[in-house]
């Protein structure tokens, strides 16, 4: 076992009754890490950190945190402090209350009680509140109180379920920010929860992106950005989503990927698995809307084709445009401030080496 | 089509139709159907015995006074004794509060470990207690007689006492069970991770939580127990009856005139605290103990 490690968990196991959510799952999260576990709803990301912090019981496996096997113990015993997403304040507490309830649980002299909430109300400017109950709160106060909570009873571990998923577009951009504050200034290890991919991009190290209580692939933001190992961590990552194109690969010095009419050259590609000479069917590209080029720049790319704008939709900064390429409804990214509309024709091109693609089975080629 | 003068504009003025002066009509004589003999007990319980033999039952108290209502409490006879109802009202006091502090004590916190504190088969147990709220009085009675006598509690008041808690049992735990199913299941994670233990969480953040709740259970079982004949009859023993028995005894006596006001001044007395119960604790009906646990 290495001492680097935070967080480890060894062939888990979680079930209800007949059904099986987590098997064999293995993970080792390091010393001060910011992981998040991102998937969409049932793919057993709550499932995982409910049993890290104790709050289910495993039928198999071993959970360790801080080198402590932990897998029986309670959630106090742990070393966790947790964030929920409805907040799960004490309604009937005040902020204080609820700052203080973990300490007075475990029987922290009093002065040492006012010093850690002091701390942590100042860490999260909740000074003013102290004395105020939960329901005389905003969304965003409560949720910071929810983190006093945790940070108060000075744990190695942060567990986030959905913390930010009940509040406002704004609000949750301003707390994702603080929360990644925060971890820069505590360097605690942290655990998230989310199925929203911007928050998991932004505050992750590293993201574990899960699906039918699998680890479908766990890496940086920045290589399941760019090189996604399967069709689903694809289509999950980048917003909008990843233009899928379903062809037939021919293998070869040049490799072509033809798709009805279209025959995209992918010399520059780089593989991930030797090819046998025979025509791979079935086979995917994706390429992401950010990727495509348009203009001149799509002349001169290695592969490019004049289309017609369908629709358009302004959002600012760039502009999403649709259009379609065979029978493929195609999405690309451009500039804001180009004034394009329903049935300009333009010229759109793109690398294929920046794209991904799948063979039958959806893994990356 | 004419075109309307007025052009529709701001708040849509208020109409009495004739199905809303229908809707009153009804409701009015509804209420006064109900009203009615609440208004005759109450007329009749302060006239003189001269008067209620005039037999006009309608007819408004010549010579109002609460004479009846003291004998009633104070004088009025019951078999052989001639101590009034305050006898019976005390033996009711007596087997109303233990009897509803023990019931709902113990449902509360059954419903909370049946909620919260799954067991092996926690759901059997559940249902099993469900059941027992649908097997008839009746057929309880004899092994009930049986046990008690047995515990050497039988007409006691700790017998009827013991009676009583049982029978709220069912009810109450399916009350709180539900209750406490309905709170945020993240509450109770929250305060794990905090390090309260089962009681700590019983006390510290459920039981806050459950005014509402206990106030409805309080209700339920102050007038169901406070209604009560039956066990009243069989468990407490001729000491101990309670105020519905002694009711009944001084309503039903054979001998002597009858005494009509006296007997609805005695109901009246009787059913008096159910109905203050319900008057005094509606506006504690709260909503939204809960609120601002949980979402924006």
């Amino acid at each position: 076992m290495s001492d680097n490690n935070s967080i480890e968990i060894k062939d888990l196991k979680v079930a209800y009754g007949e059904v099986v959510v987590l098997e064999n799952m293995n993970l080792e999260i390091g010393e001060g890490e910011f992981l998040v576990l991102l998937g969409a709803s049932g793919c057993g990301k709550s499932t995982l950190l409910n049993c890290i912090a104790g709050l289910l019981d495993v039928k198999d496996g071993e959970i360790h945190i801080k080198g402590k096997n932990v897998t029986w113990e309670e959630p106090k015993d742990r070393g966790i402090g947790m964030v929920f997403q409805s907040y799960a304040l004490y309604p009937q507490m005040s902020v204080k209350g609820n700052l203080s309830f973990g300490l007075r649980n475990a029987g922290v002299k009093k002065d040492e009680v006012e010093r850690r909430v002091a701390q942590a109300s100042e860490i999260l400017q909740i000074e003013p509140l102290l004395n105020r109950r939960p329901a005389e709160l905003s969304g965003g106060q409560r949720q910071r109180v929810a983190i006093g909570r945790a940070l108060v009873r000075d744990v190695d571990v942060f567990l986030f379920d959905e913390p930010l998923s009940n509040l406002d577009a704004k609000l949750r951009a301003d707390l994702r920010v603080e929360i990644k504050r925060l971890h820069q200034r505590l360097e605690n290890t942290m655990i998230y929860v989310t199925h929203d991919q911007i928050e998991a991009m932004t505050l992750a190290d590293r993201i574990a992106i899960m699906r039918g209580g699998l680890i479908q692939q766990l890496d940086t933001p920045y290589n399941i950005y760019n090189n996604p190992v399967n069709k689903y961590v694809a289509g999950f990552i980048g917003s909008p989503a990843m233009n899928f194109l379903e062809g037939t690969l021919t293998p070869g010095e040049a490799p072509v990927f033809t798709s009805g009419d279209l025959s995209i050259p992918m010399a520059g590609y780089g593989l991930t698995q030797t090819l046998g000479t025979a025509p791979m069917q079935g086979v995917t590209l994706g390429i992401r809307p950010e990727h495509v080029l348009f203009g001149d720049s799509a002349s001169s790319a290695p592969f490019s084709r004049e289309v017609v704008v369908e629709v358009v939709e302004p959002m600012g900064a760039d502009t999403l445009v649709w259009a379609m390429i065979g029978d493929l409804s195609f999405r690309f990214r451009v500039e804001g401030q180009l004034q394009l509309r329903s049935g300009d024709k333009v010229t759109i091109g793109f690398d294929p080496a920046r794209g991904s693609m799948f063979d039958a089975e959806e893994n990356r080629i | 089509m004419t075109k309307s003068i007025v052009t529709p504009r701001g708040q849509k003025p208020n109409r009495i139709s004739a199905g809303r002066i229908i809707l009153y009509s009804v409701l009015v004589v509804a209420a006064v159907y109900y009203l009615l003999p609440l208004y005759v007990m109450v007329a009749t319980s302060l006239k003189d015995l001269d008067q209620v033999r005039e037999g006009n039952i309608f007819a408004i108290p010549l010579r109002a006074s609460f004479d009846a209502w003291v004998k009633a409490w104070d004088t009025a006879c019951t078999g052989l004794y001639c101590e009034g109802l305050k006898v019976g009202f005390w033996k009711s006091v007596q087997i109303t509060v233990p009897s509803v502090l023990a019931s709902i004590a113990i449902a509360s916190v059954n419903g909370y470990a049946l909620s919260y504190w799954r067991f092996r088969g926690s759901e059997v147990f559940f249902t099993i207690l469900i059941i027992g709220s649908f097997i008839p009085y009746q057929v309880m009675l004899y092994p009930l007689v049986i046990i008690t006598r047995e515990m050497g509690i039988f007409g006691t008041l700790p017998g009827v006492i013991f009676i009583h808690s049982i029978f709220g049992m069912p009810i109450l735990t399916l009350l709180f069970r539900n209750y406490f199913a309905a709170l945020p299941v993240e509450l109770f994670k929250a305060a794990r991770v905090d390090g309260a233990g089962f009681w700590g969480i019983f006390f510290q953040i459920m039981l806050p939580m459950s005014i509402p709740i206990l106030v409805v259970a309080v209700i339920l079982q102050v007038t169901g127990i406070w209604n009560d004949f039956l066990f009243g009859v069989i468990f407490a023993g001729t000491k101990n009856w309670p105020m519905t028995v002694q009711l009944n005894n001084i309503v039903n006596t054979t001998q002597g005139v009858k005494e009509h006001n006296v007997n609805m001044a005695a109901t009246i007395l009787t059913g008096l605290v159910p109905l203050t119960i319900y008057f005094v604790s509606g506006r504690y009906f709260v909503r939204g103990i809960a609120a601002g646990a949980v979402k924006g």
